[in-house]
């Protein structure tokens, strides 16, 4: 096992290289470094000299790729790549074009980011499991039909329209929680609420109906129907044995959104004001603060690549028959 | 199950509702509880500020928070108008003394052109003393105790309030040199350098010396500039110091009123240049020290930023006179009181204007400035542009205070193009035709709901130079019909295009279609809708409307190789000076080549020669003759589509007084008050929460379910039997 | 009429994608396996209505393919000399705009609500005896045949409902007729055995459903067609431009990024991904490293700066465009090709993941003994029995990046601000939203237009996967 962590870890270094490599060209091709000082300078009384400034302080001077001046391995360290690529594989992420240390505020808003999608997650998976088994229960049914139904009109809606209706309903016409905002420790549970009842309520569409293929598909196994021979109740045939034995994709498929609930969501963020990593990196694109976005980009592959390892890993935690060679 | 998780779930939610209290306080209050009836006022940052050092800071939303920690040595007078400025730190606002070349002094009427240097002496009031600051505390034998950390010592630190030392000191003339000195620091990027050192003497040399000095010292070595003297600011004595300027530069003054001239310790600057303190995001650009009436105690640009009463304040009253009106507007209530009169402002962020909107209606902030291109149905406007508070907000109490702003966003040609640009007859008609037709009293009524007005020039009202009436208004564009201005009719402006050579939008000789290209940055929701009516409005003369929308660098890379051809650009003034419109249109200023403001790259002689004679006057009749002349030429000339000044509208709840609208002063929080008791009676009335759709929903949901229960029952006493 | 045809990219490849489809349809006739599935598609009640829905979108999506430009208005004076050849205008119109016209061009000044005759703000007039009065002006278009809306406008809209009523109804009581008599011809019955049977539901393909189906469409469309003449059936945005309008020519939008996307991406996910499986090695290794390093960068920041490039690109080459609109397509076009490269790593991996299986049957590996090179194994053996796993994902994807495409304008990188997309259209409504009293019309539209589309769509992708999931078939 650790030998294939180990092998892992290896393999997601090109991986990483390669995302550096293609977020700087479309980056820094399109925006030549003038450009992003003009955007931080704003439209005021801005010198040539005021850009040449900026860039020599934020180290945007340097040649692209390639330093002609330089001599020997200078020639591809002393450019602007290297700084600001070769950096981010030791987290260091450096500093945003205004200034603060981006590492801090990723660690900042990282929690309300986790405090949406975590229990957007695990509420999510119970309601959906729950919609689901019942939907399997009474399955050939007028309550599966309609549940389908339901479902699919569920999963047709726009989550931008769920997030602008439940906002306008639950807020403004309600005053049940504040409109937006956010805050630390138990405070934050009514900043929450909202935002995490409309990320499951989004979900309730697509997740169900995918568990209830699930739930149909271990359903129709032999080991059912010898259960359910040996006179079990219908009840616990589904909690005990579907249950259990379906739990095993759905969890496998769940593991590997994990790592990216640290990203929180960008929509949602920026709506209600959730000062999470979500709004971070929409404020990032909308400021074209690129270090920020390339911080974002790296921070979100190295999570995905836990995500995949993860996966694997799960699998052979619920069935030995796989090996991790 | 499901429904047993549902209802313990709200069973939950209920039962946190109230541990935060439930004694009829309202459930969505973005604030804590305790909060409730505190003299705290609620406002709004919709962006991370980026600077706060007054050095580098330039941008409104900043100048929010630091003018209420930073006192230049001038300010605004908040009631009078025209906008006066009255001494703030200074004991008086200063008088220049102008010198020859040789040094020697001139008297107060000489010819501009002798002035060879201005000397400014502002002496600032004794006993002024710094918000605490651990950079003041001091050990017992009276030495720094923070400014020689060891990373041992930082180690502990992860915010400001983590050093727990606080010490003060008195306000002397050394910071005012030490700040100017900072402009030119090779490490500070202050957007006004460029600007001052063509003006303060030997700025320019002087940023090259500290460049130098800081390349022999290492990038990251702390540079102490105060060593390195500079001819243009020097000091006079403890309290004294002098600002000397080439020439004749009346609008000095004004910059002193901004947070640009505004005092730093210099062991402030030390204290954050230690090593370590700047990966902690600590610096001077994230927590500001000064004099004012408020220091900033909570600095999180993720989510809040907090203003507290500075203990230290040297104090100052509320204004006892103002304009006529202004006692019947309860202006002049707490005049003689004083200030400030609010212990805590906090600023929350807020990125949409929805929810922004929705808080302010609810009562969770005070005040919404509604200048935002948003917020155009919080008053009721008819078409014609007048405004009326819309009944929802009467019924609030919420007043409404409009004030034009002293800014203007125009729409300029390139007058380097060959099609619209030049001298020339042609193009002139035709950049006069297009002036005609494009309407900006319904762009203003549709996009703006009444919250502009359209330019007759490039002076806004407010500002010295602006004309009221019959004689302002612009004769190429407006006829004078009734008492009002009336834009000329749209077969004036296609008989100019004949004139033009473009008669029906085709060119006369060739019979090509003439089609104009437009470049703009835009990318908000609003915008298509803009640029339909924009084509629209070209279609009136058939001329074709090609529009280049791209991102906002492209933008302005554009207008830097000057590719564009008809753009759109805006300008907010700096200070209440003609000088500072004007210089828009000054042929040195070009953008493309010079790099200056002029960005429809005008150039008239004559308008240039005039404004060099203009630009070292005095206001008075001599000077507004000169500016109609300059003005008149450029309406003829017509570079510019004179497009609009915004009104700005700010609405206020009834609970928050002192409210006037000042378009140059941003160190107006000192002089709001507010009424706690009543906001939280009026928030609670307001936001009683409404739950019978919840139940009823939920007992939908039980009635839904119903039938399966009903089923399974029968299904499984099936399978009993 | 003289006219000058415009091909958009997306007009080309969506035609190009039309042809792939028919020749499809004639290769499938021809194979009794491949037409099994599909029959089962066609039995399918849901699958039938959902169908209709959909070529109904489709239609409304091709009339607003077909673009053109017309030539300027010459009127006199500037016919200078004879022989110059005619100017085009530089705006591009499509079929759809010809047929919408009266839509188009009754612009109000500013917004009104669905069926009203007035302005939704209120504007000063001046009485005859010089007094001057806020009121709310009646509209220059929208119910402009009324003396007295106030009392004539429900009358009116009943009786040009009922109408509408029943021209469709005659329309469509003639389109029964028609297919009654060619199916009976077709199945050598009589016309009324054959309208008895399709009455009750006796045919194996749907027809009940389907003319019931068509029925609706036709009646609202109808109803729309006859009322939006006299009204602004969905009111009018804050220029004052008819928002029904711009819901339909919104739906060429969804129907290019849900299926262009998708034929962007299609040839690499399927060739890499059989490659990747089939031959394994060092083709897997560079394959799985290149979908691995694109799934892995986080899909927006991906397109935020495609887009921004192809800005930088538009800029810098102006020549190149001769109109707003092909900007504007460019850029349609250049979201579905990177919304392809973002989402085509999913379907090449579940390829790779089949053909490993594949290659390892006996008859692959029986064909690879006998020397039979690998391009004919892979289009014989491997590609057709991936393809069920290729529609799936197809029709599944359709959805998702009509969704898609609403949120990435939210975000500000998705079509061009110009461009009527859903996107746009809640992207601005979300501002009047805040409106008092609410402007919800834009709102709604773009709603009911958009579910409309992603309900039949995944209706009957969900039918579609039933049919074609071998799983799912065994059951």
């Amino acid at each position: 096992m650790m030998a294939y962590i180990a092998r892992r870890i290896l393999y997601a270094i090109p991986i990483l290289i390669g995302v550096n490599l293609l977020t700087f060209a479309l980056f820094f091709v399109v925006n030549k470094p003038d450009d992003m000082a003009r955007v931080h300078l704003g439209v005021k009384h801005v010198t040539p000299q005021a850009i040449e400034k900026w860039k020599t302080e934020r180290g945007y001077d340097k040649p692209l790729v390639f330093n002609s001046s330089a001599d020997g391995a200078a020639q591809f360290t002393d450019t602007i790549f290297f700084r600001k690529s070769v950096s981010l594989f030791v987290f260091d992420f450096g500093r945003s074009d205004d200034g603060r240390d981006i590492g801090l505020d990723i660690r900042e808003r990282m929690w309300p980011s986790l405090a949406i999608a975590l229990p957007v997650l695990l509420i999510g998976l119970l309601t959906n499991i729950t919609f689901a088994l019942l939907m399997a229960f009474f399955r050939a049914t007028y309550i599966d039909v309609w549940g389908v139904v339901l479902c699919v009109v569920l999963m047709s809606i726009s989550g931008l329209f769920y997030i602008i209706g439940g906002q306008y309903l639950i807020s403004k016409l309600l005053h049940i929680v504040p409109v937006s905002g956010y805050d630390t420790g138990l405070q934050a549970f009514k900043f929450i609420l909202l935002p995490v009842v409309i990320g499951v309520v989004s979900g309730i569409g697509a997740g169900s109906r995918w568990y209830r293929t699930i739930f149909l598909e271990e359903i129709g196994k032999d080991y059912v129907r010898t259960a359910r021979a040996k006179g079990l109740s219908e009840l616990r045939v589904l909690f005990y044995h579907v249950l259990k034995n379906a739990m095993i994709p759905i969890l496998t498929g769940v593991v590997v959104v994990l790592p990216l609930l640290f990203m929180g969501s960008l929509i949602m963020e920026s709506f209600f004001g959730i000062p999470g990593l979500g709004s971070y990196t929409i404020d990032a694109i909308n400021a074209q603060d690129f270090a920020v976005v390339r911080a974002m980009v790296f921070l979100g592959s190295v999570l995905y690549i836990i995500g995949l390892m993860l996966t694997d890993i799960s699998y052979t935690l619920v069935d030995p028959r796989v090996r991790l060679g | 199950m499901m429904l047993m998780k549902r209802v313990c779930l709200s069973l939950l939610a209920l039962m946190c509702y109230t541990l935060t209290g439930c004694d009829g306080r309202p459930w969505n209050n973005p604030y804590p509880a305790g909060d409730d009836r505190s003299n705290i006022l609620y406002s709004s940052f919709d962006q991370r500020p980026k600077h706060l050092d007054p050095a580098q800071s330039y941008v409104e939303n900043e100048y929010a928070l630091i003018a209420q920690i930073y006192e230049p040595p001038l300010q605004y007078d908040y009631l009078k108008r025209p906008y006066t400025l009255i001494p703030l730190a200074a004991s008086a606002v200063p008088k220049a003394v102008y010198l020859d070349k040789t040094g020697k002094p001139l008297p107060e009427n000489a010819a501009a052109g002798d002035i060879a240097y201005s000397v400014y002496d502002i002496t600032i009031r004794p006993g002024i003393r710094y918000q605490p600051h651990p950079a003041f505390a001091r050990h017992a034998d009276g030495s720094p105790r923070y400014l020689q950390l060891t990373p041992h010592e930082l180690d502990a630190v992860t915010r400001l309030q983590d050093f727990t030392g606080r010490g003060t000191r008195e306000l002397v003339a050394q910071d005012y040199v030490y700040q100017i000195k900072r402009l030119a620091h090779p490490r500070l990027e202050s957007p006004i350098f460029g600007l001052m050192s063509e003006y303060i003497v030997g700025l320019k040399a002087y940023a090259e010396t500290l460049r130098k000095a800081q390349a022999a010292q290492g990038r990251d070595a702390f540079l102490d500039i105060a060593q390195f003297p500079l001819e243009g600011a020097t000091l006079m004595d403890r309290y004294t110091y002098r600002i000397k300027v080439y020439g004749k530069y009346p609008q000095l003054v004004y910059w002193l009123a901004m947070p640009f001239f505004a005092p730093v310790a210099q062991e402030v600057d030390r204290f954050y240049a230690q090593r370590g303190m700047a990966e902690k995001n600590i610096s001077l650009d994230w927590y500001p020290v000064g004099t004012g009436p408020y220091m900033l105690t909570v600095n999180n640009p993720n989510r809040q930023m907090v203003l507290e009463r500075n203990p230290n304040y040297h104090g100052e009253t509320y204004p006892a006179a103002g304009m006529p009106g202004d006692r019947e507007a309860g202006l002049l209530a707490d005049a003689g009181k004083p200030l400030p009169f609010i212990d805590k402002a906090v600023y929350s962020l807020e990125k949409e204007s929805i929810p922004y909107w929705n808080k302010f209606l609810q009562g969770y902030y005070d005040t919404s400035g509604i200048s935002s291109d948003n917020f155009d149905q919080a008053v009721r406007v008819g078409l014609q542009g007048e405004a009326e508070a819309g009944e929802l907000l009467l019924a609030k109490g919420i007043r409404l205070r409009t004030s034009v702003g002293a800014d203007i966003s125009y729409m300029g040609f390139n007058m380097l193009d060959p099609v619209v640009g030049g001298a020339g007859e042609r193009a002139r008609k035709l950049r006069q035709a297009i002036s005609i037709a494009i309407d900006y009293e319904e762009l203003i009524s549709i996009f703006r709901n009444g919250r502009a007005l359209a330019a007759q020039g490039p002076i806004p009202p407010g500002i010295f130079g602006h004309v009221d009436g019959q004689d302002g208004v612009n004769p190429h564009v407006y006829d004078w019909v009734q008492g009002k201005p009336q834009r000329k009719s749209i077969e004036t402006a296609r008989r100019l295009l004949v004139e033009a050579g473009y008669p029906n939008g085709r060119d006369a000789q060739t019979g090509k279609p003439l089609l104009l290209h437009f470049d703009i940055a835009a990318s908000g929701p609003d915008d298509k809708a803009y640029l339909d009516w924009l084509r629209k409005q070209f279609a009136k003369l058939d001329l074709q409307l090609d529009i280049r929308n791209t991102d906002f660098n492209r933008f302005q890379e554009k207008m830097h190789k000057g590719n564009a051809q008809i753009f759109q650009w805006g300008w907010n003034a700096d200070y209440p000076d003609p000088e500072n419109f004007l210089f828009m249109l000054y042929g040195p200023n070009a953008k493309v080549g010079k790099n200056g403001e002029n960005a429809a790259n005008y150039s008239n002689p004559e308008f240039d020669r005039l404004f060099e004679q203009m630009k070292s006057m005095d206001n008075g009749p001599e000077r507004q003759a000169i500016i109609s002349r300059m003005v008149e030429t450029v309406r003829h000339d017509a570079p510019w589509l004179w497009g609009l000044h915004r009104k700005k509208f700010g609405l206020s709840h009834q609970w928050y007084h002192n409210a006037q609208p000042h378009e140059m002063a941003n160190n107006t929080l000192k002089y709001i008050r507010i009424d706690p008791v009543l906001r939280s009676r009026m928030r609670a009335e307001w936001n009683a929460p409404v739950l019978w759709p919840l139940i009823a929903l939920l007992a939908l949901l039980v009635i839904s379910a119903a039938p399966a229960v009903v089923s399974y029952v029968r299904r499984e006493r099936r399978a009993a039997k | 009429m003289d006219f000058l045809p415009v091909v958009l990219p997306t007009d080309g490849l969506i035609f190009l994608l039309l042809v792939t489809v028919m020749v499809f349809a004639v290769y499938v006739r021809g194979k009794e396996h491949l037409r099994a599935p599909w029959r089962e598609v066609k039995r399918s009640r849901m699958a039938a209505a959902a169908l209709v829905v959909l070529l109904t979108y489709a239609l409304i999506g091709l009339l607003d393919s077909l673009h053109f430009r017309l030539p300027l208005a010459d009127n006199g004076a500037a016919k200078m000399e004879a022989g110059t050849e005619t100017e085009y205008s530089t705006e591009v119109l499509s079929l759809l705009d010809v047929m919408a016209a009266p839509l188009r061009a009754r612009v109000e000044k500013t917004y009104s609500a669905p069926f009203s005759a007035y302005l939704f703000a209120r504007e000063t007039e001046q009485r005859a005896d010089g007094t001057e009065v806020r009121v709310f002006p009646r509209l220059k278009y929208g119910g402009r045949h009324l003396q007295d809306p106030e009392n004539e406008r429900a009358a009116d809209i009943l009786v040009a409902s009922a109408r509408a009523v029943a021209i469709s109804l005659l329309i469509w009581l003639g389109v029964c007729a028609a297919l009654a008599g060619l199916l009976a011809r077709r199945e050598r019955v009589s016309f009324s055995t054959m309208l008895r049977r399709i009455l009750r539901g006796e045919t194996e393909t749907p027809w009940r459903v389907v003319l019931l189906t068509f029925f609706i469409i036709l009646v609202v469309a109808v109803w729309a067609a006859v009322l939006s003449l006299k009204y602004h059936i969905l009111g009018t945005d804050k220029v004052g431009q008819d928002v029904f309008y711009q819901a339909l020519k919104s739906i060429r939008t969804g129907l290019v990024i849900g299926t262009l996307t998708t034929l962007v991406m299609l040839p690499f996910a399927v060739l890499l991904g059989i490659m990747a499986g089939y031959f394994r090695g060092v083709a897997d290794d560079i394959i799985q490293y290149v979908y691995t390093t694109l799934s892995s960068i986080p899909g927006v920041l991906l397109i935020a700066a495609a887009i921004l490039s192809l800005q930088v690109y538009i800029t810098n080459h102006p020549e190149q465009f001769d109109t707003l609109a092909e900007r504007a397509d460019l850029r349609l076009l250049f979201l579905c090709v990177i919304l392809g490269i973002t989402s085509w790593t999913g379907l090449c991996r579940l390829l790779r993941g089949e053909t490993l299986k594949l290659r390892e049957m006996e008859y692959i590996q029986a064909a690879q003994a006998f020397g039979v090179g690998h391009s004919k194994i892979i289009r014989r053996h491997i590609l057709p029995n991936v393809m069920h796993i290729v529609l799936i994902s197809v029709v599944l994807d359709f959805s998702g990046l009509v969704l898609a495409e609403a949120v990435l304008s939210y975000v500000g990188v998705g079509v061009d601000p110009s461009t009527h997309s859903w996107g746009n259209m809640i992207n601005g409504a979300r501002l009047e939203m805040a409106r008092d009293p609410m402007v919800w019309w834009s709102l709604c539209a773009a709603f009911v237009f958009m579910f409309t589309l992603v309900l039949a769509a995944n209706l009957f992708s969900d039918v579609v996967r039933d049919a074609f999931d071998p799983r799912l078939r065994k059951q």
